[in-house]
């Protein structure tokens, strides 16, 4: 009973979806409050229905109903509680729930927020949102019911992949995704704006919010990725440059960009048109996104399924492509800028090479991501592109990127005066410069490490001239010095939380630099009592020991690891699943701010008396986690609302 | 074309790669290549869960499947077992045997599977896991098609559809056996 009155509540959502889309058109070009009176109520009921499914979905977790297949798919009697709540979105069925909920979640807060105040734009943006929500109710329903019954009934389900048995599985997959639907709100305004012909920068100063709070989620859903894959796939990495990884990747480097290249247009009223291309490119891309991970149309860790979704998702992202860019080809003439560019050597030119270069990153992304496909269409080769491909082509892009970042929140808007590059500019070059001859001087050979480090000294240096200037300057007019620069972070919260942001991606950079120049590994077999010896550690193998788990059967080795002194001892396991032909490896860490230790157990005698393991000193990698808190910090000032300056 | 004209370029700069993404519909990026197909299938000897002894040698002069599956598996040797039990009614007057091998499994299990699903070709576990070793099999399901002189002419990996098991068998009845 209760799968089907999940089915009959995604059913009803649907066609109220649709309902709605239909009568806030209708609203807007008939102005009849009533007709978009009845899509934000359909668009509240929607809401409350998905609601509904979402929660019978996970009563059917609860009590291992095998009848539904996907339960049986994702669950078994072993499944801890937890995980069984953790499943429910654990793949592909569940996870469009998830992702539905969540727009229908933003749908209403658009509702909320803008239903007074922007009279022109609303009630298409509402039909474009119940639009987006209609589509994905139909994936529900039609392409991937995750309530369909199943006979005969299974007397044990197949069991949750094993790797999504981590606490990550909560917070990465709903990060992730509070970020790709949050995009959809700054691309209904672009839709709307697009389709009232209203191409000025209203829905930009609407938006401006939205794209930085979806961009957040964004951040973290990647960095949350990157932490699970680190502490749980056991190949010391974080970032492997996986399909799906560059799936959510590329919608994030658009969106960076265009949170950049809005305030030339709020400033400087150029740049319209590719505002709203980029848009509509982080829309869609989020879309190519979830075709990548569910079509199976490339392979990876997380591809989820085959079967008619993939061209549900590709017809929609045709519809969705084709229209906005067919209106972006009615709308030509008025999105022609007004702006000129005055010089090369102005904020505006740094944005527009900032833009560039995301964009560049984006196509190379995009291209070594696809490329699988296009070799095998045009040679019938099965070729794929490695980690050294988007490596060799990205990092200078990012290099150059870094060093904008110094440069552009500085430069003097139209043009920079000699006096203005001066008076920002030459502490933080000779500081730069400095920090170079000084990480040399320490022994750095390696090209980029010096140049990420210098450059990252450069830009915060940049940040610290502009910050300490700031301070000073209402410090003058009377003000005691950190109340000064309390006020100053609020009162230009959108700037400093910027400035944050900015901080914490260096940190990331040093971070990621660190970790790939200077980490260290070893595998080898170890009698018990014998040790192996790794920059300065050492690491005993004590002995191994079999333990039956709830739905798995786990051997540990215990391994006592010192430098010196005792640092304690390290479990490294390996967890065998009926239901996995190959076990599980689980990682042992300690974590340190210079340097973590890292084992990952292998091959072992059954007797205990030998294990193979692996064992890495893994360098400067928590600096991309604290990284993320900074960036956290940054973009929470950022979102802050604006505070009126004060009389 | 006008200079207005122009512009329509845009929204059509897009079907190139909607195509390519249309193309990957077409390819399976799974399809592992087996270095077992076009040579003899490795023999097994084993006993089916009726007690029956079952060797691959005895079916020399048919064509042979052999599907290698586990109750485990799920869902995708739930999904194909009614296609082979179909397959081996349809096709069994015209030379074609249809095997399971039963890998890394509860024999309980097992046989519950058989009797929910009303199998009735011959099904055989596999306790030693030699077969699966000398199929070189992956997991399960996992399906190996045997012509009519012993030889292995094709793998499919996950579960099986009437259409793909047809336009696998229908080739290699057509083959002579000598």
């Amino acid at each position: 009973m209760i799968p089907e009155l999940g089915y009959g509540a995604a059913i009803v959502a649907l066609v109220l979806a649709l309902w709605g889309a239909v009568t806030a058109a209708l609203g807007a070009r008939t102005g009849r409050p009533a007709l978009l009176l009845s899509a934000q109520h359909a668009a509240l009921a929607v809401f409350v229905l998905v609601t509904a499914c979402f929660a019978l979905l996970t009563y059917a977790f609860l009590t291992f109903d095998f009848s539904v297949r996907y339960v049986a798919t994702n669950t078994n009697l072993g499944t801890p509680f937890y995980y069984r709540i953790t499943g429910v979105w654990g793949a592909l069925e569940g996870s469009i729930i998830l992702w539905t909920w969540m727009l229908g979640l933003y749908t209403l807060i658009v509702i909320l927020r803008h239903r007074e105040g922007a009279r022109e734009l609303y009630p298409w943006v509402l039909t474009v949102m119940l639009g987006v929500l209609a589509f994905f109710l139909l994936v529900i329903t039609v392409a991937a019911p995750p309530f369909a019954r199943q006979a005969p009934v299974p007397a044990d389900g197949r069991g949750l992949n094993p790797l999504l048995e981590d606490t990550g599985m909560i917070t990465h997959p709903v990060a992730l995704y509070l970020g790709f639907t949050g995009l959809t709100v700054p691309f209904a305004f672009a839709m709307a704006a697009l389709i009232t012909g209203r191409v000025g920068d209203a829905w930009i100063t609407l938006t401006r919010r939205w794209t930085i709070i979806a961009w957040y989620f964004l951040s973290l859903g990647l960095l949350i990725g990157g932490w699970w894959s680190y502490h749980v796939l056991g190949w010391g990495g974080y970032w492997a440059w996986d399909p799906v990884e560059n799936a959510a990747f590329m919608p994030w480097l658009t969106a960076t960009a265009f949170l950049h290249s809005v305030m030339i247009q709020e400033r400087r009223r150029m740049l319209k048109l590719w505002n709203i291309s980029l848009v509509i490119l982080t829309f869609s891309l989020t879309l190519f996104g979830t075709f990548l991970t569910r079509s199976g149309v490339i392979a990876s860790v997380h591809a989820f399924t085959q079967g008619t979704i993939g061209a549900f998702f590709l017809s929609f992202l045709a519809l969705v492509l084709l229209t906005a860019l067919g209106l972006l080809a009615v709308r030509w003439d008025a999105l022609h800028a007004q702006g000129e560019l005055d010089s090369i050597v102005s904020r505006e030119s740094a944005f527009l090479l900032n833009n560039v270069l995301f964009v560049a990153a984006t196509f190379t992304v995009f291209f070594g991501t696809v490329f699988p496909l296009l070799s095998e269409a045009a040679r019938g080769v099965k070729v794929s592109v490695g980690a050294p491909f988007f490596n060799q082509v990205n990092v200078p892009l990012f290099l150059a990127l870094i060093f904008l970042m110094g440069v552009g929140p500085l430069i003097a808007w139209r043009r920079a005066s000699f006096d203005n590059l001066r008076r920002n500019f030459l502490w933080p070059v000779l500081v730069g410069v400095a920090a170079a001859a000084f990480f040399f001087s320490l022994g750095v050979r390696s090209a980029i490490a010096v140049l990420v480090l210098a450059l990252t000294v450069f830009v915060a240096s940049t940040i610290t001239v502009d910050f300490a200037r700031a301070s000073r300057a209402r410090v003058r007019l009377g003000e005691p010095l950190l109340p000064a620069m309390g006020g100053l972070l609020r009162r230009h919260n959108r700037r400093y939380g910027g400035f944050g942001v900015h901080l914490g991606i260096l940190i990331i950079a040093v971070g990621v630099t660190g970790s790939q120049a200077w980490s260290v590994q070893t595998e080898t077999t170890l009698r018990r009592g014998e040790y192996a010896e790794l920059a300065g550690y050492r690491v005993r193998f004590e002995d191994l020991t079999a333990s039956e788990e709830s739905n798995h059967f786990k051997v540990a080795g215990a391994f006592t690891v010192s430098n010196g002194r005792g640092l304690g001892v390290l479990r490294p396991a390996k967890k065998f699943y009926p239901q996995e032909t190959s076990p599980i490896a689980y990682v042992d860490y300690r974590l340190g701010l210079r340097e973590d230790i890292y084992l990952v157990l292998g091959d072992f005698a059954r007797d205990g008396s030998q294990a193979t393991v692996k064992f890495q000193v893994n360098r400067l990698v928590s600096w991309i986690w604290i990284g993320g808190l900074v960036l956290t910090a940054g973009a929470v000032l950022a979102i802050l609302p604006e505070k009126k300056k004060a009389a | 074309m006008s200079r207005r004209a122009w512009r329509w370029l845009i929204p059509l700069s897009a079907l190139p790669v909607l195509a390519l993404l249309a193309y990957g519909f077409r390819v399976n990026p799974r399809e592992i290549p087996s270095p077992l197909v076009g040579r003899p299938a490795p023999g097994f000897a084993l006993t089916t869960f009726d007690g029956a002894p079952l060797t691959l040698e005895a079916q020399r002069g048919k064509v042979v499947v052999v599907n290698f599956w586990a109750s485990w598996c799920y869902p995708a040797c739930y999904e194909e077992a009614p296609v082979l039990e179909r397959s081996w009614r349809a096709y069994r007057d015209r030379g074609v045997v249809v095997v399971g091998v039963d890998i890394q499994d509860k024999a309980e299990a097992a046989q519950k599977f058989i009797r929910d699903f009303g199998l009735s070709f011959p099904n055989a576990p596999d306790p030693t896991g030699k077969v699966s070793v000398d199929f070189g099999t992956y997991g399960v399901p996992e399906t190996f098609f045997i012509d009519r002189r012993g030889r292995i002419r094709a793998k499919h990996v996950g579960a099986l559809t009437d259409e793909v098991l047809r336009t696998h068998v229908e080739p290699l009845l057509g083959e002579p056996a000598g």
